[in-house]
């Protein structure tokens, strides 16, 4: 029987139409904006020039956002594969009847508003918070130190909102390999290092692609963590839109630096989809 | 040649394996002599793989010792026990081309570029599958991987060649003709061998030697003719080929004979396994192939044979042989397995079974 073309698009209609009506109308909306002018008293004028573009390039002072927001993606997508990649593959080896339970511990941060656990690290962090209050208790310190407003706080903020995301991909990654590639490795004369180094990891690498593109592009489009545990210099871009959005009113220029941030996300995971394949960031999503 | 053979080239002594409160393997002794095909035969769950394993090193085993060549390797790592290992799922490396899968081992073993290349290229000879260096292991089939795997194993020149259920991924067809090539490459390199099966059929056409397993204890080791004929217990008979049981008591003894009253009083001359007294209750084996048949109105009695009475109530037509399955008056159905002849015996038809007491095996209860 053949089977009728449109029937699952007939199926698919429902959230087509929502991606339509609430992602791509509103981008389109976006990039539309981009291209408009603002007059001096604040009203928006409906034009095509590329006067917002210009100006996000005509200094520095954009441009910089934009690179120190790369390398703060960039240093976020390191340390979580360093602080990933461990318990993932603890999870792949482990034959503890309490597995499913710290899977669920590694979850458990998606239950809990993503502003609260970021707001909590000033409690934990803060000058009169946890850390510095104890140890001052202690007598090891008499006055609190800095560990809120800088870089290192807006990582920290990042980390524990995206390390679950890397574990959970490179996991999925390691449990597809089948252990008696390892057990093949190490009957033909490897250790349990280089059975590791030469099998396990190699075959692994997809989920971990996966998890770093991933955490890539989220810590590119998030502005909490710098917002609430950065400094005045640690903003990033996605805060950069926000105080245009948000702050001055200035839509067309929010739209602009929207519209470049968008197109180098997309560059990128065009990018990562010619050599990887998008394919295994879904994988790793549907095994929750 | 035969003297310089170690009969135990590989020694189980007192083996034992426990999985929390599971036994895996019970106290095994079990000694494989040099350059022979072992099979491991038995159920899912007997315990065999679990004995493969141990020798591998994949698992500890929980009391005994192992040996190989003499030399105990219980506390010896795995990688370096120097044997060959072949798995169900082939698990050949699928990022590494077939050349790399193949020289994997080799790596370790300080031998220089050049030599590995040879030794590759001999080992992909060996197997039939020369030229398929550069490709990679999903582009191959079932059988051409399980091949590759074989190479892989055997250009390490293991001391002992493990395989755990090498043929059961593989279709029928494919299955014979790999039996037979692993039959000969065996053959060929002369390496110990210990295979691993729950097919009846693998063990019998390949081994030297067949052990069959039943929930971690040895049932039965030694020649597949030995273990086909003169099953020593129930189980084993049951496990190789198709078997009748009919159960009785030991009537009388005559010359090699034991007469065994049947439970519907007919009786049945068998040759014992082990020692009977009268009045013993036993049961008699009968292969479903070494029974004869024949209609009842055509039924001439031969002295010294064994005659069963009953009805054909089913059959199932396999081309060369025809399985009938014969109610006796007691209910109980044997199963005859004969070669087609010019008019098949048909459903209800009355028929009589002539069996040789040479083929009836009498075992204790």
């Amino acid at each position: 029987m053949k089977e009728k073309w449109w029937k699952p698009w007939l199926l698919l209609s429902p959230s087509l139409t929502a991606v339509f009506l609430l992602l791509v109308v509103p981008v389109c909306f976006v990039v539309v904006y981009s291209f408009w002018l603002r007059s001096p008293v604040g009203q928006d004028i409906p034009a095509f020039q590329f006067g917002n573009y210009a100006k996000f390039f005509a200094d520095f002072f954009y441009p910089s956002i934009l690179i120190s927001t790369i390398r703060v993606a960039l240093e976020t997508v390191f340390l979580c594969l360093l602080m990933g990649y461990i318990p993932a593959y603890f999870f792949y080896k482990t034959e503890s009847p309490f597995k499913p339970a710290l899977m669920i511990l590694v979850m458990l941060p998606f239950w809990i508003s993503f502003i609260i656990r970021t707001l909590s690290w000033v409690n934990i962090l803060g000058d009169s918070g946890l850390i510095n209050h104890m140890l001052i208790k202690l007598g090891l310190i008499s006055e609190p130190f800095a560990m809120l407003y800088n870089e290192g706080a807006v990582i920290m903020g990042l980390l524990q909102y995206l390390l679950p995301f890397m574990i959970l991909n490179i996991y999925v990654s390691l449990d597809g390999i089948d252990k008696s590639l390892v057990e093949a490795a190490k009957s033909l004369g490897s250790t349990e290092w280089q059975a590791f180094r030469e099998v396990t990891l190699p075959l692994s690498l997809p989920g971990v692609s996966a998890g770093c593109l991933l955490v890539f592009v989220l810590t590119c489009g998030t502005y909490l963590p710098p917002m609430i545990l950065g400094g005045p210099g640690n903003e990033m871009i996605a805060n950069l839109i926000f105080k245009r959005v948000i702050g001055t009113l200035d839509w067309p220029f929010g739209s602009a630096i929207s519209s470049i941030l968008l197109l180098l996300l997309v560059m990128i995971v065009y990018t990562y989809n010619r050599y990887m394949g998008i394919s295994q960031i879904f994988k790793a999503l549907s095994k929750e | 040649m035969a003297q310089d053979k170690d009969p135990a080239f590989v020694r189980f002594e007192g083996v034992e394996k426990r999985f929390g409160k599971v036994m895996a393997v019970q106290k095994m002794d079990l000694d494989i002599p040099e350059g022979s095909l072992v099979t491991l035969l038995g159920p899912s769950g007997c315990g065999k793989t679990t004995l493969l394993r141990m020798l591998a090193g994949l698992e500890t085993p929980t009391a005994g010792s192992i040996y190989i060549k003499g030399k105990r390797i219980n506390d010896t790592p795995i990688h370096k026990r120097n044997l060959g290992m072949i798995f169900q799922n082939y698990a050949l490396f699928p990022h590494k081309t077939i050349f790399d899968n193949v020289a994997f081992g080799l790596k370790y073993r300080k031998i220089s570029k050049q030599e590995v290349r040879e030794k590759v290229e001999q080992a992909l000879e060996m197997v039939r599958l020369p030229g398929f260096g550069n490709r990679m292991p999903s582009q191959l089939s079932g059988g051409q991987q399980q091949r590759i795997a074989m190479a892989r194993a055997i250009v390490i020149e293991p001391d002992v060649l493990l395989m755990d259920e090498p043929l059961s991924a593989l279709d029928e067809n494919l299955r014979e003709d790999m039996r037979r090539e692993i039959d000969n490459l065996q053959q060929d390199l002369g390496v110990t061998t210990i295979f691993v099966t729950h097919d009846q059929r693998e063990a019998l056409s390949m081994s030297d030697k067949v052990v069959v397993m039943k929930d971690g204890v040895m049932q039965q080791e030694g020649n597949p003719e030995e273990v086909y004929n003169n099953s020593v217990n129930h189980f084993v008979a049951d496990f190789l080929g198709h078997s009748n049981f009919l159960k009785g008591t030991v009537k009388e003894k005559k010359d090699r004979m034991t007469l065994v009253e049947l439970e519907d009083k007919n009786t049945c001359l068998a040759i014992p396994a082990g020692q009977f007294s009268d009045g013993e209750q036993a049961e008699a084996v009968i292969r479903a192939q070494k029974m004869k048949l024949g209609y009842q109105r055509d039924f001439d009695k031969e002295p010294g044979m064994n005659y069963f009475f009953g009805r054909i109530v089913d059959r199932s037509y396999m081309g060369g042989e025809v399985s009938y399955f014969v109610e006796l008056a007691t209910g109980q159905v044997l199963h005859v397995i004969s070669f087609v002849k010019r008019t098949p015996y048909r459903r209800h038809d009355e028929v009589f079974i002539k069996v040789d007491p040479e083929h009836c095996r009498l075992l204790k209860l």
